[in-house]
């Protein structure tokens, strides 16, 4: 079932939305330095659910700071719709672990920050966010301040943030790490549920090794010292996915084959 | 609603009490006014004061000094914090020189400003500047710069420009600590102003507590007293009032009544 990361060089396919090849990023002294990511090469397409699942020190996030342009890589590159990031790009939302918001703006005007950023202008993007408001469930809270909100509602104004200006990709660093887990398990159904209706590209970092192949069309898992992808999975399962899925035999395999890959390397933490 | 008429009647039987008890304790010892005057000496001197208009230009002067020297301290601290915070340069330059100030008590300059300044309302001013400048200085500093990294990653990720960093998510990230180095700075202004005028003024409370010193008006000295706690407790409800306004949206301020805007 898995195969090792398909290197399928810069030959961006029309498909492509994301091309990572051969990608490195080293930390600290020439002579001994720490490896953060060793020469990972992936593709992903077009309107593709990757998550990315591993223990701490495995690289993901710095991955993910590279993909985000926060970075900048040693050795390799990676691409975006066939050209080089090489810096923050606009049509990137990040979805960080903690909601992020700015505390003296309002939800709408938390969620508008990035057409406020990027000078888009507020008008016409209004009725994209209020829909954004609404459709995570929010539609009451525009005017409130995130002092105000509970933790799951402040993670998903953070989400639809990142939506807001219509990205090309959505990075998303273990962003429902910090909540319960009743709470988790409906930003999945939720997360599930807005990425059918807009078929974003994204990757999803996390711990949960369920949480990954519940969201997931692939499964990347990576591994440390040095942080390299060391197995791909396919998830076939139908979407949309309910929360029952989660105790079918083929979820229970998908969920053993993982766990197994990542003990062979020091486990998880 | 009922607990809290309680507390104020509570309260105010209190300071009824302690005021009877003093008039009492001085009219039967036969205390001579000039050493503790009683409550009744201390309120006549203050309805004389303020009825014969003495008190307030004198309070005009002190107030002017007040407030003009926290101006200038404010904005200079406002400037400087904000060029510290964002240039490493300008730090390794002035910051050593702002540690060594901020150690020194500022109303030990007093008596050179007089030299320098004159004993009019200049040297009062330059005194209240210094003496509010620190406080809200560093706090400038330290509300700029403790900005969550991820909050910074964010506007990076979108895009943002320096400016729009610091305009957008530094200065209101830093505005409770200006609040804060504001409430401590005004109150410090009036403590630099009295101390300023003890030096050597031609007019001011603190000059005018000096005089009545030297004529043993001890009464007057405590009617001053009160308009200066009077003053004091105004200027940091103001500071209070303005900084709640500022920071709406700050929860550790506590606002009571957050009408719906919008």
């Amino acid at each position: 079932m898995h195969s090792s990361p398909s290197g399928t060089k810069s030959a961006a396919t029309a498909d492509e939305a994301i091309g990572i090849d051969n990608l490195s990023r080293r930390f600290g002294a020439v002579e001994n330095p720490v490896i953060a990511l060793d020469r990972v090469s992936l593709s992903i397409k077009e309107g593709e659910f990757i998550s990315i699942v591993g223990p701490s020190g495995c690289g993901k996030t710095t991955l993910l700071r590279l993909l985000g342009g926060l970075d900048k890589p040693t050795e390799g590159r990676a691409t975006l719709r066939g050209e080089t990031i090489v810096g923050p790009r606009r049509d990137v939302g990040i979805v960080f672990q903690n909601p992020v918001l700015f505390p003296w703006r309002t939800v709408l005007e938390n969620v508008l920050l990035p057409i406020d950023v990027q000078r888009l202008g507020r008008q016409k993007y209004l009725a994209a966010a209020h829909d954004l408001i609404a459709m995570a469930g929010l539609k009451g809270f525009e005017n409130r301040y995130p002092a105000e909100l509970s933790g799951g509602m402040q993670q998903r104004v953070g989400l639809i943030r990142a939506l807001v200006h219509e990205p090309a990709m959505l990075l998303m660093d273990e962003p429902f790490g910090a909540l319960d887990a009743l709470t988790r398990e409906n930003m999945n159904l939720e997360l599930q549920r807005i990425w059918l209706e807009r078929r974003r590209t994204v990757v999803f970092i996390t711990h949960s090794i369920s949480e990954a192949i519940f969201l997931g069309d692939r499964v990347l898992v990576m591994t440390p010292r040095p942080g390299k992808v060391s197995a791909e999975l396919r998830i076939d399962l139908p979407r949309p996915r309910e929360l029952s899925i989660m105790s079918t035999p083929e979820f229970g395999s998908y969920s053993q084959q993982i766990r197994e890959l990542l003990n062979a390397k020091g486990g998880i933490d | 609603m009922h607990t809290r008429l309680k507390t104020t009647i509570i309260s105010i039987l209190i300071f009824a009490c302690v005021v009877g008890l003093w008039e009492a304790a001085v009219v039967i010892n036969k205390v001579p006014p000039y050493i503790v005057p009683a409550p009744s000496r201390i309120f006549q001197a203050l309805v004389n004061g303020l009825g014969s208009g003495l008190y307030w230009r004198h309070i005009a002067v002190t107030m002017t000094e007040v407030v003009g020297g926290f101006a200038v301290g404010l904005t200079m601290a406002l400037i400087l914090g904000m060029a510290i915070a964002l240039s490493p340069r300008v730090e390794t330059y002035f910051y050593p020189y702002i540690i060594m100030f901020q150690s020194m008590p500022k109303v030990a300059l007093a008596p050179v400003l007089v030299i320098w300044f004159g004993l009019g309302i200049t040297s009062k001013i330059v005194n209240v500047a210094l003496i509010s400048f620190f406080p809200i200085l560093v706090n400038t500093i330290v509300g700029l710069r403790s900005v969550d990294p991820d909050r910074i990653n964010l506007m990076r990720s979108l895009g943002a420009s320096k400016w729009q960093i610091f305009k957008m998510l530094r200065l209101p990230n830093a505005l409770p600590f200006i609040v804060a180095g504001v409430e401590v700075g005004i109150i410090m202004s009036l403590l630099g102003a009295i101390v300023a005028e003890f030096v050597g003024a031609e007019a001011g409370l603190g000059m005018l507590i000096q005089s009545m010193n030297n004529t043993l008006d001890v009464a007057g000295q405590f009617s001053i007293l009160i308009i200066l706690s009077v003053i004091g407790l105004s200027l940091s409800k103001i500071a209070g009032f303005i900084g709640d306004r500022l920071l709406f949206w700050d929860p550790s301020r506590k606002m009571k009544t957050r009408t719906a805007k919008h």
